[in-house]
Order: structure tokens, then sequence, then C-alpha cells
């Protein structure tokens, strides 16, 4: 095992779909950590003082060092521990390039569009909400095919940086399915996705970190029931 | 020259900041490529072709392959020419996920409390917004003092990553400074970001990649008559 000596701790959060991407990140390294589960209602001084500027977790801290920001976290899980495994970036810059391009993607388009789905209130809102999400998933199945060319994964043949940008949200998206009742990832409108999922999920490195889909269920439930008390609260008081 | 064959197009648009921020890389690495000026009111085929997602500016094309989003092309001109230049990321593998933990913080936060600022047409959207940017402001200064080490930029003595995200920017932190009456980068609030700012202005490769200020405060102010306008905007 690569780092010898070296001390690492990650700060999470259980539903956190960014966490998870270091902790699947740090599982395919085969490096072991620490883990701390925050509550992010009552966020511990640990994590203030390591995110000062956002308060939010994952924080990788290494030999007492803070990493914020997942996909910071994982390139530089690459470039601190060179011997622990194959990298999850290519060696080629364009490859680089394309891989960096589709893990943006993922943040700023499709779970945009996923937090959008969940805001909404409004039919209108849903039914937009829903034309998004599926207008990404489909935008990403074609980004799988060119990037895989017909190996298992977006890497290739391994474990690359976007299947674990992707792979943070693997649990989330069988909870989305049944709290929503949205498939993200259907077997019809985009197959590629629908088995780079069944597949990630059986991986023994991703086993050993994957949430409890039950437990994510539960939460997705209570903040499903939460948002729409608020909103009834909000609409009796407007009425009253 | 390194960076393997091929032909550099850049696909960008004069007043785009994030097209700035290519056409900085480019120059610090003293390559030569062909700009190609895009109507974004009316998207080329060449830029719908290169970046079908999101139809935007900068794309860089090298050797017929495109390159979008800025802080990947950004990336890319680094490694792909490695051996030219100063290297825009540091050695350290620390100090580069500090790197880009900076240019993330400035597209994802402070970015749009900025343009809340931009997009103001009334006094008081003005005072709003320039109070929320306040603490954001405070705390890239504590940035540029952590990052910079005493040095005269982000990036220690030669402009780095984080300069070029930043300061692609700070053009545009004037023109709309002007309109609203305000002053983002205050010498006396952030002296640290006021002189940075100063010096980054100065770099040639900088020089050469902004636009005249002069047209870049008419093309705001075309911009802001329509975005005010009754009849209703974009």
């Amino acid at each position: 095992m690569a780092g010898g000596g070296d001390e690492l701790k990650l700060l999470g959060m259980f539903a956190s779909p960014f966490a998870l991407r270091v902790k699947l990140a740090l599982s395919f390294k085969g490096l072991s950590f620490e883990y701390v589960e925050e509550d992010l209602r009552n966020k511990s001084e640990l994590l203030v003082v390591a995110n000062p500027v956002h308060r939010k977790v994952p924080v990788l801290i290494h030999n007492g060092l803070p990493v914020c920001e997942s996909m910071v976290i994982v390139q530089y899980l690459d470039e601190a521990f060179p011997g622990a495994g194959a990298p999850f970036l290519p060696s080629d810059p364009y490859d680089r390039a394309v891989a960096r391009f589709w893990a943006s993607y993922i943040d700023e388009k499709l779970f945009s569009a996923w937090v959008a789905l969940f805001a909404a209130k409004t039919e209108e809102e849903k039914a937009e909400g829903t034309k998004q999400t599926l207008a990404a998933a489909e935008t990403l199945e074609g980004a799988l095919r060119e990037c895989s060319k017909g190996k298992p994964f977006f890497g290739g043949d391994a474990i690359g940086y976007v299947d674990v940008a992707l792979g943070g949200f693997a649990a989330y998206v069988h909870a989305f399915e049944e709290v929503h009742g949205l498939r993200q990832f259907d077997a019809a409108r985009t197959p590629l996705l629908a088995a780079w999922l069944a597949r990630f999920v059986e991986l023994d490195s991703a086993k050993a970190v994957m949430p409890d889909v039950g437990r994510l269920v539960e939460r997705g439930k209570m903040m499903q029931a939460q948002a729409a008390a608020a909103t009834a609260a909000t609409a009796a008081a407007k009425a009253s | 020259m390194a960076g393997g064959g091929g032909e550099l197009q850049l696909l960008g648009s004069w007043y785009s900041p994030y097209a700035i921020r290519a056409k900085i890389a480019l120059g610090l690495k003293g390559l030569s490529y062909e700009y190609i000026e895009q109507d974004l009111s009316s998207k080329s085929e060449l830029l719908l072709k290169s970046n079908p997602v999101h139809k935007k500016v900068p794309v860089l094309i090298h050797g017929g392959r495109p390159v979008c989003e800025s802080l990947v092309v950004l990336e890319y001109v680094d490694e792909a020419w490695a051996g030219d230049g100063p290297p825009l990321l540091p050695a350290d593998a620390n100090d580069r996920a500090t790197a880009r933990f900076w240019t993330n913080y400035f597209d994802s936060t402070f970015f749009p409390s900025w343009r809340a600022l931009y997009r103001s047409t009334t006094a008081e959207q003005r005072a709003e917004a320039f109070r929320n940017a306040v603490p954001q402001v405070e705390t890239l200064e504590r940035a540029f003092g952590e990052c910079s080490k005493g040095k005269a930029f982000f990036g220690g003595d030669a402009v780095g990553l984080v300069d070029v995200v930043i300061g692609s920017f700070v053009l545009w932190f004037r023109v709309v400074d002007d309109v609203a009456g305000t002053n983002l980068l205050d010498q006396a609030k952030s002296p640290g970001l006021a002189a940075w700012a100063e010096r980054f202005l100065a770099v040639d490769a900088v020089r050469e990649a902004m636009p005249d200020a002069e047209l870049l405060l008419e093309h705001y102010k075309e911009f802001l008559a329509k975005f005010a306008s009754p009849a209703g905007s974009t």
C-alpha cells in the first residue's frame, strides 16, 4: 500500500454523493482512512477549521492538511499517491480534457437537473425538471458510448475519473427512483448507463463503501415530507 | 513545437471573460493560433459542431479536436505544452489542490454573486448586490495572501491558473464599477487584490488578450439597456 506513514481522514456524511465519490476513490486506490461522519446541522469544529470557506463535506485531511471539493480531492489522490493503483485520469492531455469535461457536466447539468426535479412544487416545474433530467441522461449516455469505446467503464477497462464522478450518485440514483418514481438510468432510454450502473455497484471496492439504499430512501422520503409540509404551511398561512 | 502536431483555433467572443482566459493561456505559452470571433446571437456551424453540449465559447480546437469549458482548456494548454513557459499549476499536490479549489470558488461562488451586480439596473439592486459581494472579496483577499505568500501573483513569481481565472474578469469588474458607482477591488479594503489587478493587467499576454475598456463599457451599457427594457429581456 502506497503512502506508508500517511494519515488520511475523511469528513463526510452518509447521504452525500460528493463524500461518496471520495470514499470510492480511496477504496479503489486501496488507501485506508479514518472516516468521520458529520452532522451537518451541527458542524464539528474540525470541519469548520478544515473548510472555513464552504463548511461542506467532503474534506480530506492528509497529514493534517485539508483538501476540499470532491473532484479536486480525486485529482489530489492521483497526484499524491502515484503508486496506489492506476490513476483515475488518463495520461494523454486530450483524454484528460475529455474526462474533466464530462465530470464537470455531471455536476453542472445532470446533478442540477435532479436538484431542480427534487425541488419542483408545481406540475409544470416537475415536467420541466423531468425533461431536463432525461435530456442530461441522454447526453451522458452518448458520453459513455464515446469514452468507453465498447469497454465497461468511462475509463475503459478500469474505473476512471468520470466513473468516480458518476459513481458518487450510484446509491442516490436508486433512492431517487424509490422516492420520486423516476428511473434516472432507464434500460430502454439509456441502456449503456443502466448497464454501467449495475456493473458499478457490484464492484468489490464500491460495495465496501456504498451507503445503505434503504437508509437513503428513508431520508429522501423524510425530506420530501418536510418539504410538502412546509409548502402546505405556507399555503395555509397565505389562505388565512 | 511541443504539444503534438496540429493547428490551433480558438473560438471566442471579444467580451467573454471565459474566452479571454484561453487567450491569456495561449499567449503565456507563446502559441500561435487562429482566432475566430463568434457571434453568440447567431451561432456558427463550427461552434455548434465543436461544442454541441453547451454551444458556448471558448472552444480550443487542436488538430481538429475540440476542448470545451474554460477551466478544462486552461489545464489542457498547461499539460499539452508543459515544456513551454512556466507551468500554470505548481508542482506540489497540495498546492495544486488549493489552486483548483480557488478556481472552483471563483466560478461557482464568487461569479454568481458578482453577476447580481452586473445585472443590477437600479441603485437599490446595486447596493444589495455589492453588499453581498463584499464578504467574498474579503475571502479572495485572504486567498491572495495565502497563495501568493508575499509574491506578485496567486501563482507566485509567475502568473498561474488562479491569476488567469480571476484576472480574466478584472476589466469587467471595472466596467461594472464604472456604471454602478461601486469599487469592487477597493485599494483600502482589499489592498492585495487591488495591487495584484494592476500587475496582472500589465502582463504582456494579458494586455494582448483583454478587450478595449471603452468598447467593453459601451457593450455593457447596451446590455443593461436591453436587460432593463420594459418590453422584456432575454
